[in-house]
């Protein structure tokens, strides 16, 4: 077949792909589709941008022309005028107080703040365990014994006692696990109870010995105090939730009754009840000669009431996990706590943990409901001493964001961390 | 062929209670139940050593003495000499006043930002997401406290709406003419009943239940015979005309009374007083945000492909929302969002920080302070939110089970 070479055209090279259409691309482009795709999509637009500037034109000058100098807020509305600013002095000047309460000694603000940074140290090696070195988990195991010695103060062989008598029941329990884990537990009480009891005797003979100066539980307040209540009692509810969740599982009936009772009955009061428990209450229930500190109380009832939620949360990991995991502990020849400890447990912590850290930040929330029953943590410094001094008495605004912001910086990272985690955990699917 | 023999019939030994794992479980409870038995004894023996040497006892008896308090709000008539008994049942009303009002508004606050949560306008939807984040991460005592000081603060005070002396116009008048927003509370219209207004409104519930009967009148006769019976027009007539018709034949007894401004204070209306409506409010929109979490997930939850399919099959898309993804998204939601009612229910616990006389205002407040019965109030007070709580349990397992996918 003869073939035309004259009029034929081929093209060498391909065509460089043309830009797409203006329009199509761009910043024009994402206006268009995301906010002024059809008519009632524009109006949402306006309010959208309206509710906004009604915001900033509220928030902008109150946060520009602010003052922070002033003594007093007779002395802060003078120095405003009527500009509309914020009347912040009241943080510069109380700030102390919102953060430790009116009653923890000044000079010693640096150990409550000290404990604080140090917290930086000690949680990463419990919250980010892939990415640190498994031997800074010695950091978290330590903290809270250096932490109570900071903030309580009183001599340092407390808080050694306390790490000591906790090292040797865990020597104890791992001697004496080949005896059955009950057996190891109960040596493990055993001992720590034995080395508690020696180094109480030598702190009650020694109180001076490298001694900070002891601040007494009442002096407690501020955010400092939420802190307080919020680490120790979800620390504390951990333990007893697993117990709580296991007891619900378990098939001895007597067993199952007791926790579902527990859990049913705190999950269905409002934790105030349970503050009034602490308040009025629970002293009727302790030896009569006994004085048992408001903090300690409150911190019983809400470890009480967390346990049951953590609980629960544990609950749903036990039972997401297929039952073929059960069988195949028991087809090892394991026995129920060497299945729960090395096959069960694991697993279901770690499908809990999102629902645990949940758990931890509405129960960080909560904290605050001890203003009702006249403890003065952040809420209560705030309401009361310093909104009821003739120095501050209206300054509600200031005060009030100060206290949103603070918890809105730890709530928001936590739950935060707690969607990371989700994603890491989930090594099932991409 | 092979024989089973049967296992071996040992004698009981006392060692098996240790290690024979049928008869360990007992051995366990019969420990536990001992160190329950032991713990319980030594709580209650403190406990009566402690009553015993402040010479107190326990007893309800206060219940039936007079209360001696004023509640700054009787959905039932009360006065300071009624019993405790009295004031108790008017706290646990107006605690069940404000968790459904709360509930209500909470739903509709949480739909809304919910779904426009989902919106492609990109301002709505990252406006959405900042209330939610900054109501969830701020404890719901802060957002009472400062809506409760907003109130007292911003709205104008009462004398503003006080005719002057000279008679010129007063700086502040009602909302068109039947509201007023002060700092002691906004003031509503009230419904007011003479003789025969409640079968009035028993007319108006009937009318209602009417509608639910027709609706499902409706359904059957789609289903039997594919033709669509009206169903918005024939329902407004059902829920309008009875009521009309009986509220004329009474003569008129159901009435609205305006609040209006009296020498110094507002007469007539219903006051809303600022510790009712920032309790309600504060409820209403930190409880919202976590529903409007919930209905975002039940959404998300159902799968795009049942959108398709149903849009493959040719229904109309207000259609697909109602008939395909709103019943499926429901079975997701609702669980989640009974629970939040719970949370309501509970939280509404802290009126007392805003003096809203609910029960924990005046059975664990006043009632208890002033008669020194902590145990007996604290107790009743548990008793109270527990039944709630069972009864909220209860509803929501009947749903759960009367909306699992049915697996044949």
């Amino acid at each position: 077949m003869a073939q035309d070479h004259s009029s034929a055209f081929v093209r060498t090279q391909e065509i460089p792909p043309a830009p797409p259409p203006p329009g199509e691309t761009g910043a024009v482009h994402w206006i268009k589709t995301n906010l002024i795709s059809s008519v009632p999509n524009a109006i949402a637009t306006a309010v959208g941008i309206y509710v906004i500037y009604w915001l900033l034109s509220g928030l902008v000058p109150w946060i520009v022309n602010g003052t922070w100098v002033t003594n007093n807020i007779r002395e802060c509305r003078e120095v405003l005028a009527g500009s509309g600013g914020g009347c912040f002095s009241v943080l510069t000047e109380r700030y102390a107080q919102m953060l430790f309460g009116f009653e923890y000694p000044s000079e010693f603000y640096w150990r409550p703040s000290l404990a604080f940074a140090l917290l930086f140290f000690a949680v990463p090696p419990a919250l980010f365990p892939m990415y640190l070195p498994r031997g800074m988990l010695i950091a978290t195991g330590l903290y809270p014994f250096v932490a109570f010695w900071l903030i309580w103060g009183g001599t340092i062989l407390t808080p050694i006692g306390a790490l000591a008598g906790v090292l040797v029941g865990y020597y104890a329990f791992t001697k004496l696990d080949k005896y059955g884990f009950a057996a190891a537990l109960g040596g493990g009480i055993v001992g720590a109870w034995v080395v508690w009891q020696a180094f109480g005797m030598i702190a009650g003979g020694m109180p001076g010995f490298l001694a900070l100066e002891a601040v007494l539980s009442r002096n407690m307040g501020g955010f400092m105090l939420n802190m307080i209540l919020g680490v120790v009692c979800v620390s504390l509810s951990i333990p007893l939730g697993i117990v709580l969740a296991l007891g619900r599982q378990s098939s001895m009936p007597l067993i199952k009754i007791v926790c579902v009772v527990f859990i049913e009955f705190v999950r269905g009061v409002p934790l105030i009840t349970l503050l009034f428990v602490a308040n009025v209450v629970l002293a009727y229930f302790f030896p009569p000669d006994s004085n048992i500190d408001l903090i300690l109380r409150v911190i019983i009832m809400i470890t009480m009431f967390s346990a049951a939620y953590i609980a629960e949360v544990i609950r749903g990991g036990l039972a997401a996990l297929p039952t073929g995991q059960y069988e195949a502990a028991d087809s090892l020849g394991l026995n129920y706590a060497q299945a729960m400890r090395l096959i069960i447990l694991p697993q279901a912590l770690k499908i809990s943990i999102p629902g645990i850290v949940n758990v931890a930040v509405g129960l960080f929330k909560d904290t605050t409901l001890v203003s009702v029953i006249s403890m003065f943590d952040l809420v209560g410094m705030i309401r009361g001493p310093i909104l009821s001094s003739t120095d501050w008495a209206g300054v509600y605004w200031e005060t009030w964001a100060f206290a949103c912001i603070l918890f809105f910086v730890v709530c928001f990272g936590i739950s935060k961390y707690s969607q990371w985690l989700e994603g890491q955990l989930r090594t099932d699917r991409h | 062929m092979t024989t089973l023999s049967d296992p071996p019939k040992s004698d009981f030994r006392i060692g098996m209670l240790l290690s024979d794992t049928r008869y360990r479980s007992y051995t366990f409870q019969f420990i536990a139940l001992l160190a329950i038995i032991l713990s319980v004894s030594y709580l209650v023996s403190n406990l009566l050593a402690n009553l015993d040497r402040l010479g107190q006892d326990l007893s309800y008896e206060f219940l039936g003495a007079p209360a001696g308090y004023d509640i700054n709000q009787q959905p039932i008539p009360y006065n300071s000499q009624d019993t405790h008994l009295r004031a108790t049942v008017v706290g646990a009303m107006n605690t069940l006043i404000v968790a459904f009002l709360a509930c209500l508004t909470a739903t509709v606050f949480g739909v809304i930002a919910g779904v426009l949560r989902l919106s492609n306008n990109w301002i709505i939807s990252k406006l959405m997401s900042v209330y939610v984040e900054i109501f969830r991460n701020i404890p719901v005592l802060i957002w009472l406290i400062i809506i409760f000081t907003v109130t007292a603060n911003v709205f104008a005070p009462i004398a503003e709406f006080r005719i002057p002396r000279d008679g010129s116009e007063p700086a502040r008048t009602l909302i068109f003419g039947v509201m007023a927003f002060t700092n002691q509370g906004v003031f509503v219209p009230r419904l007011t009943f003479e003789a025969g207004g409640t079968i009035v409104v028993w007319t108006f519930i009937a009318s209602i239940i009417g509608i639910f009967a027709y609706k499902s009148y409706v359904k059957k006769h789609l289903f039997a015979t594919g033709t669509e019976l009206p169903f918005w027009l024939p329902a407004l007539a059902i829920l309008v005309i009875p009521t009309l018709l009986m509220f004329l034949i009474l003569g008129r007894p159901v009435g609205v009374q305006l609040p209006e401004m009296g020498r110094f204070r507002f007469e007539g209306g219903l006051q809303l007083r600022t510790s009712f409506i920032a309790l309600w409010f504060a409820l209403s929109i930190y409880t919202g945000a976590f529903i409007a979490e919930n209905v975002r997930a039940g959404i998300l939850a159902i799968s795009k492909g049942q959108t398709e399919a149903a849009a493959a099959l040719g229904i109309r898309p207000g259609r697909i929302m109602s008939l395909v993804v709103l019943p499926q998204a429901l079975r997701v939601i609702i669980p989640p969002l009974i629970s939040q009612y719970l949370n309501i229910t509970k939280n509404s616990s802290l009126a007392i920080a805003v003096g809203y006389m609910d029960l924990t205002g005046t059975l664990g407040g006043i009632t208890l302070n002033q008669t020194g019965r902590a145990i007996e109030c604290v107790l009743l007070l548990m008793l109270f939110y527990l039944t709630i709580s069972l009864l909220i349990s209860l509803f929501m397992n009947w749903y759960n089970n009367s909306v699992k996918l049915k697996e044949r």
